[in-house]
């Protein structure tokens, strides 16, 4: 723990999938709190799940059992209708495909979560292009998704998830889909957020170059959490 | 950037497929919308018809005349302001295939009760007094290029010779509903040589054409006649002119109901053509409308996306459909006036039109839409990458 306050709280989380006449449990009996302003990383291996935890602790899966606070809100309690308001103005997500939309602008794409909150044109467009210059990409505000490089992509990506200037944001695998350098450039990126912006980030990844820029590192072992602390944090 | 613009973006994404689905809904538009006017065209006549006319013919059937003598006992009917009658003639003008309409009339009451057949006051008078003229329609002589003066000859079937009559007149239609395609003549001229030549087929008329003082007489004035004429050698059957002119439609009723047949699979086709293009292009999508939802957009949201966009296709199909509707009527008409002498493209048909591109656009966006909104977002957002 850092002393700071927990933003994200859960208590004996259970999740489990149904297929066929099967269940097979994903997560079992997780317990974690992080806080306000940290970069946890979410490790493991392949069907460990780390993107079920993620989905749920963004409040984009239901759990089965246990509780999931974020923020003060007890998200296991919330309707889909609810979820979804509280998702547009509480998380940012960042996808390893960076899901861009490809027939918009990298502008249209960051201004994209703002048309739901009825705020004027004008206002969208500044909070769009601040968004834009956070990450560095002003000047490549009028291009499509397929002329921009990946590195460019996932930053546009990053700033669609903080435009809406959410407490917390989930990257699923950010840089899995990167070369090294623009893998190292979007890590950056984030870490800079947890520092200069506060925002808390829960990453998961497979890489452990990527891992290592994180503060909190846990492991997920057939749906049990193991947590180890960065040494230099 | 607006919603609208995106659903734009979103309908161009496919171009050939979007091009060819618009393509398609043009043509089922521009079929339907034809077809309609094939109906609407059958039942122009009845359309045309006026409230406070009567026809009375002869109850066996139409093809048995009644005596011309019936003409002042009709007339004297309490109600009855006008009669005038008519034989239907059935002469081909050079060859079979230039059908039109032709008949024998007893000319100054009958163009009293057809006011909506405008002749220019010499025409008429000059028709009055020549007992060979005949007045034509404006189509009829635009058709065959007849101009005032000209002798026709008309080949008689029922009434055998050759008939020569000279164009005295050129009616027009007071609105767009009026046959401009029949050619009509003096009774007196037929009559006269029915004298001379089969005396036993003359003084008799194919039917009585009533005008009543008031619509709402039309019922009692029918009972009257009929009444009048019952157990005589030519019993009376007589009708509004609407439901006269309904029961030569109802002879050709299985084809009118095997056109409205095909016009309706025409729109139950496109609907499964757009169908199956709006369900691809959403399983195409599913993973973005999971990256909307993750993003707090609704489901109502992505329903508005996915109806948006079928709508606007169909819109712009349907459009072009109802713009070529126009030109290919005009053609439809000009190739097929001897049939169709009224084939224009009424309003109704456009409204229908629209409301069918509204079906298609619907129903074909329901399923897709049932998909996207019910797929769980992390199911779909697997599905990318």
């Amino acid at each position: 723990m850092t002393g700071k306050p927990v933003i994200v709280e859960i208590k004996n989380l259970y999740k489990s999938y149904r297929r066929g006449d099967q269940i097979l449990p994903v997560l079992t009996d997780i317990s974690l709190d992080i806080d306000e302003a940290e970069f946890l990383a979410l490790m493991g291996p392949s069907g460990s799940g780390k993107t079920t935890l993620l989905n749920l602790i963004a409040g984009i899966d239901k759990a089965d059992r246990g509780v999931i606070r974020v923020g003060g809100v007890e998200i296991t309690t919330l309707s889909e209708n609810e979820l979804a308001l509280w998702r547009a103005s509480n998380v940012g997500f960042i996808f390893q495909f960076y899901n861009l939309i490809p027939v918009l602008t990298a502008f249209e794409n960051v201004e994209l979560p703002l048309l739901i909150t009825g705020l004027p044109k004008g206002e969208r467009r500044a909070h769009a292009e601040m968004a834009l210059g956070v990450v560095n990409l002003t000047d490549r505000m009028d291009h499509r998704p397929g002329q921009l490089s990946g590195g460019q992509q996932q930053r546009v990506a990053i700033a669609r998830a903080i435009v809406t200037d959410p407490s917390i944001l989930v990257a699923d695998e950010p840089t899995g889909d990167l070369d090294r350098v623009s893998a190292i450039e979007v890590l950056q990126l984030m870490e800079r957020l947890v520092h200069e912006l506060g925002k808390t980030i829960i990453m998961v990844t497979h890489d452990p170059r990527a891992a290592q820029m994180a503060h909190m590192i846990k492991h997920l072992d057939k749906g049990v959490l193991n947590a180890r602390l960065q040494a230099d944090f | 950037m607006h919603v609208f613009r995106l659903i734009f973006k979103n309908s161009f994404r496919h171009k050939l497929r979007t091009f060819l689905t618009i393509l398609g809904v043009s043509i089922a538009i521009l079929a339907f919308g034809l077809l309609r006017t094939v109906i609407s065209a059958w039942y122009a006549g009845v359309e045309a018809s006026s409230a406070s006319r009567l026809v009375t013919r002869n109850a066996i059937s139409l093809i048995f005349p009644l005596p011309l003598s019936y003409k002042e006992k009709i007339r004297q009917i309490e109600g009855v302001k006008s009669v005038s009658y008519g034989t239907w003639f059935g002469g081909i003008y050079i060859d079979e295939k230039n059908f039109f309409a032709n008949y024998a009339m007893e000319p100054e009451h009958y163009l009293a009760i057809y006011p909506e057949l405008i002749i220019p006051p010499d025409q008429r008078t000059a028709f009055y007094r020549d007992r060979k003229s005949a007045v034509a329609g404006r189509k009829l002589a635009d058709r065959y290029g007849w101009k005032i003066g000209d002798t026709v000859t008309l080949r008689g079937t029922i009434f055998p010779g050759n008939w020569e009559f000279i164009i005295r007149g050129i009616y027009q239609g007071r609105d767009q509903n009026v046959d401009e395609t029949a050619f009509f003549f003096h009774w007196e001229y037929l009559n006269e040589t029915m004298k001379k030549t089969a005396p036993g087929r003359a003084d008799q008329v194919g039917w009585y054409m009533v005008e009543v003082r008031n619509p709402n007489l039309t019922a009692d004035v029918s009972v009257r006649i009929d009444k009048m004429f019952k157990n005589s050698l030519a019993e009376t059957l007589t009708e509004t002119e609407k439901a006269f002119n309904l029961s030569f439609i109802s002879m050709s009723e299985a084809i009118i109901i095997a056109i409205q047949l095909v016009s309706y699979v025409i729109i139950l086709i496109i609907m499964v053509v757009v169908a199956n293009t709006m369900a691809m292009t959403a399983r195409e999508r599913i993973g973005e409308y999971a990256v909307f939802k993750t993003l707090g957009f609704g489901g109502i949201h992505v329903a508005g996306l996915i109806f948006g966009e079928s709508l606007f296709i169909t819109m712009i199909g349907a459009s072009i459909g109802i713009l070529l509707t126009f030109p290919a009527a005009r053609i439809f008409a000009q190739q097929l006036s001897a049939y169709f002498p009224i084939f224009n493209v009424e309003h109704e048909t456009i409204y229908i039109d629209i409301v069918a591109a509204c079906l298609i656009g619907v129903s074909a966006a329901v399923f897709p839409t049932w998909r996207a909104v019910r797929i769980r977002i992390a199911d779909g957002l697997r599905r990318i990458g």
